[in-house]
């Protein structure tokens, strides 16, 4: 970039600071929103006064610590066992190779283009039957197999040096052993991005938690939001605002903490 | 012995996940395909084969039509506008500017939101007479504005919300593709003397192509997919204007509660992304590769 001339790198960085601003100007108004009284909520005024009042009646009229609560058994729920079966699932491609299992690679694909909320009516269905409606196993199922998680762990596990297996195999580790001593420390970092890409996706996730829960003690966050916001809107926007940050504020603060990661983490998961 | 012993770990490796995936997603595709041709039971009354019953209705209902079309607008739409300020975001903070990470988490951060608050938020601008832009309209006689309860404006609006939380996604994927491309290539062509419009047309964007399809892909599964926010903001109203697919599936299933006809619009969804990922196998992927 050196042979580019000065008022092309200013124009560059001011176009890019106003894009920026432009992007982050609607989360702000809310935070704006949120931390005032409603009187100020469609009057912007710099010297209104700070208040906490939205949050405090929102937590007094809204069960948001239970949706919280059940948000996270939610995500360790997916994400231990995902973390599980999709390693297994890898491991089996990489290491133990039969007449056939490749088509079954295959077949595992097609689970990125048909997602588990596509077959909504059909999985509801199944769930019903099994006697799981509203708990939070039945928003877990069916995403505990994925076919991102084993293609991306499986691509991991084709890097591993043979000389590795070979030399556990030798020390006389069984296939297990080899699979916790050699390949899931090799695959580490992708284990961390995976995790990270996997806990966002089903904080946000919306659609299939909201056809099977229906209680207090299941519903997640975002279920839990959008319960709230139906019941509140058009009545006090400061209200919904401050509900509205609240639900978003641990993966929000979290991504502001960790955004190198979280960003390297969608860029390493990304990348086939 | 080899192979014995390989399909055998090999297949006690795979049980838990093929159990899942049979459950969860091939049974599913099969029975929706069934039930497709099945009456809806209701009551006493069980499911009869109905043949293309279901089908026929569908291509005489009004709504499904203007949920395909709706889907269509919206895809043509969100996908383009979101891919390029993908492509010129990432170009933005791959280049060394100032304030670079500032800038680039600025423009990732709606990705990691929720539809449903990002949607919560919007709801607050769009609203008439007290929402943000109408009172930004306020002064040049432009006001009363009800975005969301116009049949013209409301999927523009939705799509609007769309562009704003995609974007960033997509830019991660093309950061990492401009990070990847080897700086001895562009040092070449700008000794060569190429302006950097011609760096940018010649070099960068060919090496991006994988990416651009990669990211395609994503975005038209995404614009099948999420209906978030129409669930939260419109209810596919007014008058039908914000209908998706996906969400009429919903409807229909959840709403009306006639399984058998939104296993025909399930039908109809799955062909289309069947249709996406033959065309990523068969015709894109020798298309894009340059090596």
């Amino acid at each position: 970039m050196e042979s580019r001339s000065k008022p092309i790198i200013a124009l560059t960085t001011l176009g890019a600071w106003l894009l920026a601003i432009i992007w982050v100007l609607p989360l702000l108004y809310a935070i704006w929103t949120a931390f005032h009284p409603p009187a100020f909520a469609t009057r912007f005024d710099l010297f209104a006064p700070w208040t906490l009042e939205n949050f405090s009646r929102v937590l007094s009229v809204a069960p948001f610590p239970r949706y919280f609560l059940n948000t996270f058994l939610l995500v360790s729920l997916i994400l231990v066992c995902q973390f599980v079966v999709c390693t297994m699932a890898a491991y089996a491609f990489v290491c133990f190779p039969f007449r056939g299992s490749e088509i079954l690679f295959m077949l595992v694909l097609v689970q990125l283009m048909i997602m588990p909320e596509v077959l909504l009516v059909e999985n509801y269905k199944t769930l019903a039957n099994m006697g799981l409606l509203d708990t939070t196993l039945a928003m877990g199922l069916p995403y505990l197999a994925s076919a991102f998680g084993i293609f991306l762990f499986r691509q991991n596990f084709k890097s591993v040096p043979k000389e590795l297996e070979e030399a556990a195999r030798l020390e006389g580790a069984n296939p297990i052993q080899v699979l916790l001593r050699v390949f899931v420390p090799v695959a580490k970092p992708t284990y961390i991005a995976y995790g990270l890409v996997t806990v966002s996706y089903h904080w946000n996730n919306f659609l299939w938690p909201l056809v099977v829960t229906n209680s207090v003690d299941t519903r997640p966050i975002t279920v839990g939001l959008q319960v709230f916001a139906t019941v509140e809107q058009g009545v006090d926007w400061s209200l919904v605002t401050a509900a509205t940050l609240l639900s978003v504020a641990p993966l929000l603060i979290a991504f502001l903490l960790f955004q190198r990661q979280f960003v390297q983490s969608f860029m390493r998961a990304g990348i086939r | 012995m080899k192979l014995s012993r390989n399909a055998l770990y090999g297949s006690l490796l795979l049980l838990p996940a093929a159990v899942l995936l049979w459950t969860f997603t091939y049974q599913p595709i099969l029975t929706t395909i069934i039930n497709s041709l099945f009456s809806t039971p209701r009551g006493r009354r069980s499911a009869e084969f109905v043949g293309l019953d279901n089908y026929d209705v569908m291509i005489n209902d009004p709504v499904f039509w203007k949920a395909m079309s709706n889907n269509a607008i919206y895809a043509v739409t969100t996908i383009p506008l979101s891919m390029a300020l993908a492509l010129g975001m990432a170009l933005l903070v791959n280049s060394k500017l100032r304030g670079q990470s500032l800038v680039r988490m600025a423009f990732f951060t709606p990705t990691v939101l929720p539809m449903v608050a990002v949607a919560n938020i919007w709801l607050f601008f769009y609203a008439p007479d007290y929402g943000l832009i109408d009172q930004f309209l306020r002064p040049f006689g432009l006001a009363g504005n009800n975005l969301l309860g116009t049949p013209d404006t409301a999927l523009w609006a939705l799509i609007v919300i769309t562009v704003w939380k995609e974007a960033g996604f997509f830019m991660i994927f093309y950061l990492a593709a401009l990070q990847q491309i080897s700086p001895t290539l562009l040092e070449a062509a700008r000794l060569e003397g190429a302006s950097p419009m011609q760096i940018l047309r010649r070099v960068t964007l060919p090496l991006l192509m994988p990416t651009t399809l990669f990211v395609s892909i994503n975005a038209v599964i995404g614009a099948f997919r999420l209906v978030d926010h129409v669930i939260s903001m419109t209810k596919g109203g007014p008058d039908n204007a914000t209908t998706l697919l996906l969400f009429y599936i919903y409807q229909t299933g959840f709403s009306f509660w006639d399984t058998s006809y939104a296993a025909a619009l399930t039908v109809v969804l799955l062909a289309i992304l069947a249709l996406i990922a033959l065309f990523q196998f068969g015709y894109a992927d020798k298309k894009v590769h340059y090596r």
